[in-house]
């Protein structure tokens, strides 16, 4: 097998890209194209798995890279590669592929060869994202990303879809421009996009200080507008509950956070660590102005935005608090948040596709008529507010005691009480749709429980919250090799000094 | 010492001509109720002969044959190659869109065949009387081509403001012609280019250097000679509007580089300011009028006067640079723009059912192909990586940004942000699901149709991911034209510049 560690990334690229073609060109007879997807998302996983199967674990670096010329003129490389950083994601990206093209089964009832076939392009784009070390590819991949989840959300929003997508692109495409300037000014004075050669020749000062503050300040902007970051969250409720099942899961956080942690943090280390207290004190907002708003929603997709947007700034908080095991922790919760959401947004999307509405006080005591439903949300919920054994307990507390110890008591707990919020609007929203008088609604339709196809994907994504919260360190073996702090002196030096040793070695081992 | 004969210095030129004379004669001697559908073929035929024999001409020795008037080189080949797709793309497009009984069939397509001969010419002419015969030819081919729609009214109102204001717009070109060949007493590009450091009638050789831009900005529909377009493109059939909107600009821009280049490189501080302003100009005007637009063809209109404007920033690029970016975005607008057109030909049809961007609604959802075609090349015009038009923007704004207008590349940028917005705009509206759509009928396409948008989407593909090879013929090119003559060499042999 190791022969194809050459060509494993390439083939995990260009599989759904020849399964977006292949489903376009599919007739919309007998689920067809719903087929197709279905196989070459779990081809894909499969190919994912090879990832971790043949990590060289404790050797840093990247792994599986491939580095061959593309364009002469500018000088752009294919430059592909995984490292602790991103493999796992990468593998995350491959396991949620099914899971929404299951969640989208029956949720897509017209074109759907339309469907599926931008929906595994936006896989190839994200793959992309996460594997490029070359920054005009990855570049290219981040735009490419945008297209088609604009396309679905305009033609498959629930309601008004055209007005979120336009929304969704402007917020997302401007900040892109300035990105753009950032790497070709990098360009212009390396004549490299490559990622460990720009990260070379930043840290041995070829860049003048000021200019890299801007850049670094253009790539931020373009990323945390992507995660979101408080105060440009401004897309994200519309894109939460226009956007289909399939692409809600995906299209807030890992982008912008990887983005963040490699492109941000790992090129500009110096710059990082000067824009880190904004950075640390909007995360810190965001956790409390998310969890708060969440709490008075009554739609259940916008309450989970801004769920979304509470646990997101979590891990902003983790990245820019500059420490290791922040770094592992964000990591991790990156992991953490994508699958526990999956399984949130599905249920919602069975709840939803049954009543065709989310008015969160439409609902109410299904889980006599919805038990598997009911059970399975529960279990997401806790996942999600962080009760031990569960996956989100580690991340949420490598992060929280990563603060509380590198970077300042005041802060760790004000992001507690944002964690104490989400436990509330989590459950109340339990409360309110599975439990107390069964509402009129609920009595006048029969209720369809999760279909088999579903509980295939929902009972081992719950089965994964378990193991991730039971046996973290199958994961955070390999991330911890990914997170060495940049070469900077600077920050190895800080985040050294605050590393809770007793944390990162052996306690969770 | 130059063994080429001079028919081969113009053979792509000589097969276009052949083929607008066989379809014109034909046409003729035809009986009036005959189909005229073959000489549709016929002329796209020839016009993938002459395009064989551009190719072929890179086996010449660059050069110039009859007199020193006209020039093959990998530039004019360069341009050639565009002009000539370009052409047969517009004719396979009209070829289905036509309605099989519209009146002088015939003559709408020799005058396709015959405006490419002059734009053609346009591109290799080495002499300014020439310069300028080539232009008319082009030009009055085109001026009758928009007004082809004669029962529309709107047609011959399009065909009308075109002559005027572009036989207006040539006087100028003619008139800064007249100029230099007082202060030089030549009218030959190279003899000029030498004489002009030395002359001593500046003000003469400015005054001409004035009015040949202003007569060429009104060709490339530049801000703020642009007042034409919009009526223009409204009132013509979409399959010329894809034709007139790319192929006469690349032979104008081809024409551009040459006067500003070759001709007056040593007055580099004169021109490149006022295109910088007239670049800015024309992003700027075209971006903001094109968001108010309702009528898809009058936004296409600003779109490509903005498009000029993104090309204009790369003559800010020094020398070789600067030309070889110009010539690649001039492929790049023209892949992705003729492509769009031809959705809109076919989307619509001859009497143009889909006008407003409201009447595109749902499109997608009646025609997939169709909409997804439409929404591809709006992606392009938007500027998304692994699109041609990502890589001409790309190119042009890092040639600006190399001959030190990093303004221009930024107010550049931020302009391709605004132009989202509109071209967003149609592409939602593809993506709607509107009651409406299932009253129009579902647009039929053929296979010369099927052809014409497959070439489109296969070059704008091929520019967007790998655009190594055009860039090098683009700057093979570049290179005959910002190191004027002399040293005849094998262009074949022509290495590709190193990469920096």
């Amino acid at each position: 097998m190791n022969a194809m560690n050459g060509s494993i990334l390439t083939l995990i690229l260009l599989v759904p890209l020849a399964g977006a073609i292949l489903t376009a060109l599919a007739p919309d007879r007998l689920k067809l194209p719903n087929w197709i997807a279905l196989l070459t998302t779990l081809v894909t996983f499969l190919l994912t798995l090879h990832l971790p199967a043949h990590f060289q674990t404790g050797q840093s670096g990247f792994q599986f890279e491939v580095n061959r010329l593309w364009i002469e003129n500018p000088a752009i490389n294919y430059h592909v590669g995984v490292d602790g950083l991103s493999m796992w994601l990468v593998v995350l990206t491959g396991l949620l592929a099914p899971v929404g093209v299951v969640a989208s089964w029956n949720a897509i009832k017209n074109r759907s060869q339309v469907f599926y076939a931008l929906f595994l392009l936006q896989q190839t784009a994200m793959f992309g994202v996460f594997i490029s070390l070359d920054l005009m590819v990855y570049y290219g991949f981040w735009e490419l990303s945008l297209v088609p989840m604009v396309i679905l959300i305009a033609m498959y929003g629930r309601k008004d879809g055209p007005k979120a997508a336009l929304k969704f692109f402007l917020f997302t495409f401007i900040p892109s421009a300035p990105l753009l300037v950032a790497l070709l000014w990098l360009y212009a004075r390396t004549g490299s996009f490559d990622f460990t050669a720009l990260q070379n020749a930043i840290a041995h000062g070829w860049f003048p200080a000021a200019g890299l503050y801007w850049a670094s300040l253009a790539f931020l902007v373009a990323f945390a507008v992507k995660v979101p970051v408080f105060p440009l969250h401004g897309w994200l409720a519309d894109s939460f509950s226009e956007a289909p099942v399939a692409l809600a899961m995906i299209i807030a956080g890992k982008l912008g956070l990887y983005s963040m942690l490699r492109f941000h943090v790992g090129l500009f280390p110096e710059q990082a660590r000067m824009l880190a207290p904004l950075l640390i004190a909007l995360a810190v907002i965001g956790i409390l102005y998310g969890a708060c708003l969440a709490l008075v929603q009554r739609d259940f997709w916008r309450l989970m935005a801004f769920a979304a947007l509470s646990h997101l700034s979590l891990i902003t908080l983790a990245i820019y608090g500059l420490t290791l095991t922040g770094w592992q922790g964000a990591v991790y919760q990156i992991l953490n948040h994508s699958v526990v959401d999956a399984a949130l947004f599905l249920l919602l999307g069975v709840l939803y596709d049954q009543y065709a509405t989310s008015q969160i006080n439409a609902y109410g005591g299904l889980a006599t008529k919805l038990p598997r439903t009911a059970t399975l949300f529960v279990v997401a919920s806790l996942a999600m507010i962080g009760l031990p054994m569960l996956n989100g307990f580690v991340g949420e507390f490598l992060i929280l005691s990563s603060t509380f110890t590198g970077v300042s008591r005041g802060w760790a707990i004000a992001a507690a009480l944002g964690v104490i919020l989400g436990a509330a609007y989590m459950l109340w929203l339990v409360q309110r749709l599975f439990y107390g008088q069964t509402s009129e609604m609920a009595q006048a339709k029969p209720a369809l429980d999760v279909r088999f196809g579903q509980q295939a994907v929902l009972w081992p994504l719950t089965l994964l919250m378990l193991v991730m919260g039971l046996a973290p360190s199958l994961w955070l073996a390999a991330i911890q090799t990914g997170v060495h702090p940049p070469r900077a002196g600077g920050v190895a030096a800080a985040t050294q000094s605050v590393l809770p040793i007793s944390l990162h070695g052996e306690d969770l081992r | 010492m130059n063994p080429v004969p001079d028919i081969f210095r113009i053979l792509p030129e000589v097969i276009l001509t052949l083929t607008g004379v066989v379809v014109m004669l034909a046409d003729a001697s035809l009986a009036p109720g005959c189909a005229r559908r073959p000489l549709g073929w016929v002329a796209a035929f020839g016009t993938i002969f002459a395009l064989w024999a551009s190719l072929w001409q890179l086996s010449l020795p660059v050069g110039t044959g009859f007199y020193g008037t006209v020039e093959t080189s990998p530039f004019t080949v360069f341009f050639h190659v565009l002009i000539c797709g370009i052409v047969l793309v517009a004719l396979l497009l009209s070829l289905d869109t036509l309605p099989e009984n519209s009146h002088h069939q015939g003559e709408y397509y020799a005058l396709i065949v015959f405006g490419a001969v002059g734009m053609c010419l346009l591109t290799g002419a080495v002499e300014l009387l020439l310069v300028f015969i080539a232009l008319e030819i082009s030009s009055i081919a085109t001026y009758v081509l928009a007004g082809y729609r004669k029962e529309s009214g709107r047609g011959p109102e399009a065909a009308i403001k075109y002559f005027l204001l572009g036989s207006f717009a040539t006087a100028f070109l003619l008139y800064g012609i007249a100029l230099i060949f007082g202060a030089t007493g030549t009218t030959e590009i190279y003899e000029i280019a030498r004489l002009v450091p030395v002359e001593q009638h500046q003000t003469l050789v400015l005054a001409s250097l004035a009015l040949m831009l202003v007569g060429i900005l009104f060709k490339v529909s530049a801000a703020p000679f642009h007042v034409w377009t919009l009526d223009v493109y409204e009132g013509a059939p979409s399959p010329v509007v894809a034709l007139m909107s790319t192929a006469p600009k690349a032979a104008a821009f081809a024409l551009l580089l040459r006067v500003v280049y070759e001709m007056f490189p040593t007055l580099r501080s004169t021109w490149a300011p006022l295109l910088w302003v007239v670049a800015v100009l024309s992003m700027t005007v075209g971006n903001l009028a094109a968001l108010r637009q309702e009528n898809v063809k009058r936004m296409l209109a600003y779109s490509s006067i903005a498009h000029a404007g993104y090309l204009l920033a790369a003559f800010a690029g020094l020398g070789s640079i600067g030309i070889a970016a110009a010539s690649f975005y001039t492929a790049a607008y023209a892949a992705m723009n003729v492509g769009i057109f031809a959705v809109i030909t076919v989307a619509g049809g001859y009497d143009e059912e889909r006008r407003t961007i409201q009447d595109f609604r749902g499109l997608i959802h009646r025609s997939p192909v169709l909409g997804g075609l439409l929404i591809f090349f709006l992606i392009s015009l938007i500027g998304i990586p692994f699109t041609g038009g990502f890589f001409g923007k790309f190119y042009s704004f890092t040639s600006a940004v190399e001959g030190g207008a990093v303004w221009l590349a930024i107010i550049g940028l931020l302009n391709s942000g605004l132009a989202a917005a509109y071209y967003l705009r149609l592409a939602l509206a593809a993506t709607q699901r509107g009651e409406e759509e299932k009253a129009k009928p579902r647009p039929q396409a053929g296979i010369a149709v099927g052809a014409a948008l497959m070439l489109a989407v296969a070059a704008t593909l091929v520019l967007g991911i790998v655009p190594s090879d055009v860039l090098h013929a683009a700057s093979a090119g570049a290179h005959v034209l910002a190191a004027p003559p002399a040293q005849p060499q094998i262009l074949g042999k022509i290495t590709p510049p190193p990469a920096r």
